[in-house]
């Protein structure tokens, strides 16, 4: 039992009733969201530290006993995912403070943002399917309203697509529930794992998760259900791009790695061998489809897709390397997907587009801008000793452990075109000399740090950047700790036993 | 019992994905709404229908008097509603909203060309500033 467990939810809620009550002044709103951001992220490394030495936390809310009430669990795995959430949180919040503009601060910029925070901590820290349910909806019903905060044509246009496809995949996801349930009677993760195990007829359960990875994968952006997300997050305020694209899809993949393997391993050879096909195709199609776009933001958001493939490949492996290659690629791709679309965003203020074709002239301009971009972008295609160097390498052992020759060379090849992405990028964007017609005002007047200067824009970007260099090349520690949530995750029988006791 | 309303609940579920697939957005909506009504029909129907006594606790006892009906699934359905209820009045705020600023509820028609992106945000930029 342990209380605290409630914190990475009960701050976020704080924070956002602070800003809903304070709707007039707009100090009280940023000064809420900054600081329950930090405050969020003081409580889950606290938290973290304590399921890295006491074992999984465990709370049964209301006194219920599992598996009757809710329960909340923390292991290593929600630890890690619950830090970079928040670490996420606050940096956005701080780049929120330049980026959304007084009247979306109006229409609850903050409250909303820190919604979301509950919903993505709810998720991660739930153990109760139907619980997972409710939190993925108050992500959602937030994640709609900030990417349509704002009301341009071409927000709406993203929205709805977004909105439509996350609803139907909220419903597929609770018809899977209701399966579970009908084959079980329970809801609770732990008490399901050991009971859909009796369950006789394997063929039902089977057919089962696979609406579980139909519904999580939409969330998550595989191949062939990721066509919504290029579609949407190239269209809201920067800010909001990058916790999307950062955090909203993980969430989705957090869900696979929990249910695949804490519920459906009755059937590896069957499930496993699916999510791997995917894994490699969402990787293909990801990159493929980034190298034909020509719009910053846009060709950030079909990486994402092609990134999430090695998270579901290092799922697909279910071995431990492979789980925790998986964990360290999530944890990695969050830091540099999102600086990646902050730095989009500074380019934007400077130049006033997000066309590449239009773009041009930063590096002799902004040199620093440029180095903040090449961290991201070379720890994103795998350059040693940034951070994705790591992830792809454990990754690529894992897969030539277990002797998966093809899927790793594709791992490797889409690694190789992640480069050309950033390569284009690069060339248009910052070594190209910018056209005189489409020069903007600002550009090279405006400065990047100092008086008159984008600040708040650059200090987020500098912190991550910093992250990034520090998890590459400090790797040992961060690596090991994912070995350990990997560990935990092949061993099912430690988050059973504590979340429903000695049996 | 279970077998009409599973076949209830198939036909919904197949006219929501009908209708889900058309390219007007308010029949999308529609679409959203049956398919939500099918998932709660069928998840009422896992629970096990039984004709049973409430699951109420008389005084003086412990237990409630078995056979008793389960209440689970209504309480998780009428949570579902609910949410569904929420989301889905999002949604046709969304589909009013966009028709309003677009001028069209067909899908075909929001095919928004990215360049388009740059030019608005600058454009709110402008105003914002001014």
């Amino acid at each position: 039992m342990n209380l605290l467990l409630i914190l990475p939810i009960a701050i976020p809620l704080t924070a956002a009733t602070i800003g809903l009550l304070f709707r007039k002044s707009p100090m009280v709103q940023r000064a809420s969201g900054v600081i329950g951001m930090a405050a969020l992220l003081v409580s889950v490394i606290y938290l973290s530290w304590q399921t890295y030495t006491d074992g999984i936390q465990v709370i049964q809310l209301g006194d219920w006993a599992a598996p009757f009430g809710i329960t909340l669990v923390m292991d290593l795995l929600s630890a890690a995912m619950l830090i970079i959430t928040a670490i996420m949180g606050l940096v956005v919040s701080i780049y929120s403070l330049y980026d959304i503009d007084r009247v979306k601060e109006q229409y609850h910029y903050y409250p909303l943002l820190h919604i979301l925070l509950i919903g993505i901590n709810g998720s991660f820290l739930t153990g109760d399917l139907f619980n997972l349910y409710v939190w993925f909806e108050v992500m959602l019903i937030s994640s709609f309203i900030l990417l349509a905060l704002g009301n341009r044509k071409t927000q709406l246009q993203g929205a709805v697509k977004y909105v439509i496809i996350n609803l139907v995949s909220s419903l597929v996801f609770l018809f899977g529930v209701a399966m579970v349930y009908g084959m079980t009677g329970t809801l609770n993760m732990a008490d399901l794992a050991v009971k859909i195990a009796e369950v006789e007829n394997t063929g039902l359960v089977t057919a089962v998760s696979m609406i579980f990875i139909v519904s999580f994968g939409i969330k998550a952006a595989i191949f062939p259900l990721f066509f919504w997300l290029p579609a949407s997050y190239h269209t809201p305020p920067v800010a909001v791009s990058a916790i999307f694209g950062g955090l909203l899809t993980k969430v989705g993949v957090y869900a696979l790695i929990r249910v695949f393997t804490l519920i459906f391993t009755h059937d590896i050879g069957y499930t496993h061998t699916i999510l791997l096909w995917v894994s490699g195709f969402t990787m293909v199609c990801g990159v493929l489809g980034a190298a034909a776009q020509m719009e910053f933001r846009k060709v950030l958001s079909f990486h994402i897709v092609s990134q999430i493939g090695y998270m579901i490949m290092g799922l697909a492996f279910n071995t431990k390397l492979g789980i925790m290659g998986a964990i360290f690629y999530i944890i990695h791709n969050i830091l540099a997907k999102s600086n990646l679309f902050l730095i989009s965003g500074i380019a934007q203020r400077l130049t006033g587009t997000f066309e590449l074709k239009q773009l041009g002239g930063l590096y002799r301009q902004y040199p620093w801008l440029a180095v903040l971009f090449l961290i991201s972008a070379f720890a994103l295609a795998g350059f040693p000793p940034l951070s994705g160097f790591w992830a792809k390498l454990s990754l690529v052992k894992a897969g030539l452990q277990i002797e998966q020759y093809v899927i790793t060379g594709v791992a490797i090849l889409v690694g190789l075109l992640t480069l050309f992405s950033m390569v284009k990028i690069w060339a248009y964007a910052f070594w190209m000399p910018m056209e005189e017609e489409n020069k903007s005002e600002q550009f090279g007047k405006m400065k990047l740090m100092g008086a008159g200067g984008l600040n708040l824009l650059v200090t987020p970007v500098i912190i991550l950047a910093a992250i990034i260099i520090i998890v590459g090349l400090f790797a040992e520690p961060f690596l090991s700790f994912c070995m350990l949530a990997a560990e935990q995750l092949l061993n099912p029988e430690i988050y059973i036993e504590s979340v429903l006791g000695e049996s | 019992m279970e077998t009409l309303l599973a076949i209830i609940g198939g036909a919904l579920f197949a006219a929501g994905i009908y209708m889900v697939l058309r390219r007007n957005l308010i029949k999308a909506v529609i679409g959203i709404i049956l398919i939500s009504n099918a998932v709660n029909v069928l998840f009422f129907n896992l629970g096990r229908l039984t004709k049973a006594n409430p699951p109420l606790i008389w005084e003086g006892n412990t237990l409630p008097v078995s056979p008793f009906a389960n209440p689970l699934p209504q309480a998780l359905v009428l949570t579902a509603i609910v949410i569904g209820f929420g989301l889905l009045a999002f949604a046709l705020v969304l589909a009013y909203r966009s028709y309003k600023e677009l001028g069209t509820v067909d899908l075909d028609d929001m095919k928004m060309d990215p360049v388009e992106v740059s030019a608005e945000m600058r454009a709110e930029e402008e105003q914002v500033n001014q």
